[in-house]
């Protein structure tokens, strides 16, 4: 008797709570929250911080980033605006250098060659300046094989051996860096003496450089043209290398949309120096008769310096006067 | 063909990091290279969501459209793979992906790259299917052993969920019906182009 009198017990409070529990469903259903309505959402987040970070728990803390669809308008500057912008540069550069020669030909020595040379360039800027030019042309065309050897040589040679070669260019890319940035240091020490803008270079520049004609407007040992040549090398060549380092030393210095800004800055930095140095290139080799032995052999002929750096040879001839006769004590240096 | 897609239900994910775990298990992956990692947002704070997140595989991949070497392919079942033969680490999907994607081992010197690794949703690379080269190189190939990706295999609130993206957008629809809510398809907007209404 006593177990039937529990199980009834039993089955009357499950009955009451079987009860309870219908009338407070409804209720708790009703007053259910929604646990979404106060979380973060994707949209509100991106619009906010144009990428979504938050905290991870494994080392690697750039992977916080869970999104950055900025990546986006990277991929449309790497794949449309670059082509452009690098296309008009060296390709617009390419037609005015061969449009110049064709209609104006090389700028000629017009008193011809007097047989007598003077010393342009001594031997080390002469190592200064081709250890730089020849890393400038290695890193140039690695460089360009990144941006534009997809399109054009890939489709030429295939896949693999297209990945075979860009693999080279890009440890050449990388390694040549370091002697081509040590070479801008040396040239900006070595040359910056003759560089700094003056008087002289505003005529010039008015008379165009005597690029067109018979003029000859005076220089001392760089002309305003070879100033600008000389200051696109410093300061683009300090771009690229500070850019190119940063690139190259992946979340040293920023996360993955600084890194963004730095391929941007690099890469068109580095079409417009290769634009500029198509154009020095020109003018020290066909574009101009007696050029090319300033840095070939280290001496220009006497006429040529006369015509081109005339206030130059007038300092140099002056030294030389002082000089002549008189034998240079080694010491004086240190007096 | 089914389109393979990720989803991770952030409303589930409870931060335990099995999927990362079971990633780096299952593909031997190296050291400092997680394939997939688990976000958290807001961390402490009212409305803190975790979101598990590796390559999304996505619709027009931006980083086989960036990469200079043409090292991605997407295959039939949607999922975009690459060919470490190929790639030389420049790093630039790595700048392209939404999502964070791409890692490099780190090679010698410098902070030189190697060879691009990422999630291959369990399928492998160019390599023969189950080969010991695949292995080597990208892991597992468990979709050609008719085997979804195991982070959402052994995912413990099924939070993330592996497979024909229509099935999976399905039973995401059904939850969030059931439930009443729902934070929606994290990613999907940036991947693929689209959201799931809910």
């Amino acid at each position: 008797m006593a177990s039937l009198a529990r199980i009834l017990r039993l089955a009357v409070c499950a009955w009451a709570f079987l009860i309870i529990l219908a009338a407070a469903a409804p209720a708790s259903a009703q007053n259910s929250v929604n646990p979404t309505a106060s979380s973060v959402k994707e949209q509100q987040l991106l619009q906010q911080l144009d990428r979504i970070q938050g905290r991870v728990s494994i080392p690697d803390q750039r992977s916080s980033v869970l999104e950055q669809p900025a990546g986006r308008d990277w991929r449309e500057f790497r794949n449309v605006t670059l082509h452009w912008i690098g296309g008009i540069a060296i390709l617009g550069m390419l037609v005015l250098l061969v449009a110049f020669y064709l209609i104006f030909g090389s700028v000629k020595l017009e008193s011809g060659r007097s047989g007598r040379t003077i010393v342009r360039f001594n031997a080390f800027e002469r190592f200064v300046h081709w250890m730089t030019a020849t890393c400038f042309i290695i890193l140039a065309i690695s460089g360009l094989n990144i941006t534009f050897g997809r399109p054009l040589l890939l489709p030429l040679i295939g896949l693999e051996t297209f990945s075979e070669w860009s693999q080279w260019a890009k440890y050449a890319h990388n390694y040549l860096s370091f002697p081509f940035t040590i070479g801008v240091v040396l040239i900006f020490l070595m040359w910056i003496a003759g560089n700094i803008p003056n008087k002289v270079d505003i005529d010039w520049m008015r008379r165009g450089g005597g690029l067109v004609g018979h003029d000859h407007p005076p220089a001392y040992r760089f002309n305003a043209g070879q100033k600008t040549i000389y200051w696109i090398v410093v300061i683009g060549g300090g771009l690229v290398a500070a850019t190119g380092y940063q690139l190259m030393f992946p979340f040293y210095l920023s996360g993955v949309e600084g890194m963004q800004l730095t391929q941007m800055v690099h890469s068109v930095v580095a079409v417009l120096f290769v634009a500029a140095m198509l154009a020095h290139i020109y003018i020290g080799t066909i574009g101009m008769e007696g050029a090319f032995e300033a840095m070939g052999t280290g001496t220009v002929d006497v006429n040529w310096a006369e015509e081109h750096h005339s206030l130059w040879l007038k300092e140099q001839n002056a030294r030389a006067g002082v000089n002549d006769g008189r034998p240079q004590p080694a010491t004086t240096a240190a007096e | 063909m089914a389109r393979m897609k990720f989803l991770c239900d952030a409303d589930r994910c409870i931060e335990c990091n099995a999927c990362v775990t079971a990633c780096k298990n299952e593909h031997e992956v190296p050291w400092g290279i997680n394939r997939r990692r688990v976000v958290t947002l807001n961390d402490g704070k009212p409305g803190e969501r975790s979101i598990s997140m590796a390559c999304m595989h996505c619709t027009d991949a931006p980083c086989a459209a960036v990469c200079p070497v043409n090292a991605f392919y997407t295959t039939a079942d949607g999922v975009v793979l690459h060919s470490k033969d190929i790639c030389i680490g420049c790093g630039y999907c790595f700048y392209a992906c939404p999502f964070g994607a791409p890692q490099y081992p780190q090679l010698g010197n410098f902070g030189s790259r190697g060879k691009m690794d990422k999630c291959t949703f369990c399928a492998g690379g160019p390599e023969a299917d189950g080969s010991k080269e695949e292995y080597e190189k990208y892991g597992a190939n468990r979709l050609a052993e008719g085997k979804l990706p195991l982070c959402a295999e052994m995912c413990s609130t099924k939070s993330l969920l592996a497979g024909d993206g229509e099935i999976i957008a399905q039973i995401y629809k059904e939850r969030v019906m059931k439930r009443g809510y729902g934070s929606g398809a994290w990613g999907w907007k940036t991947a693929y182009h689209e959201t799931i209404e809910s």
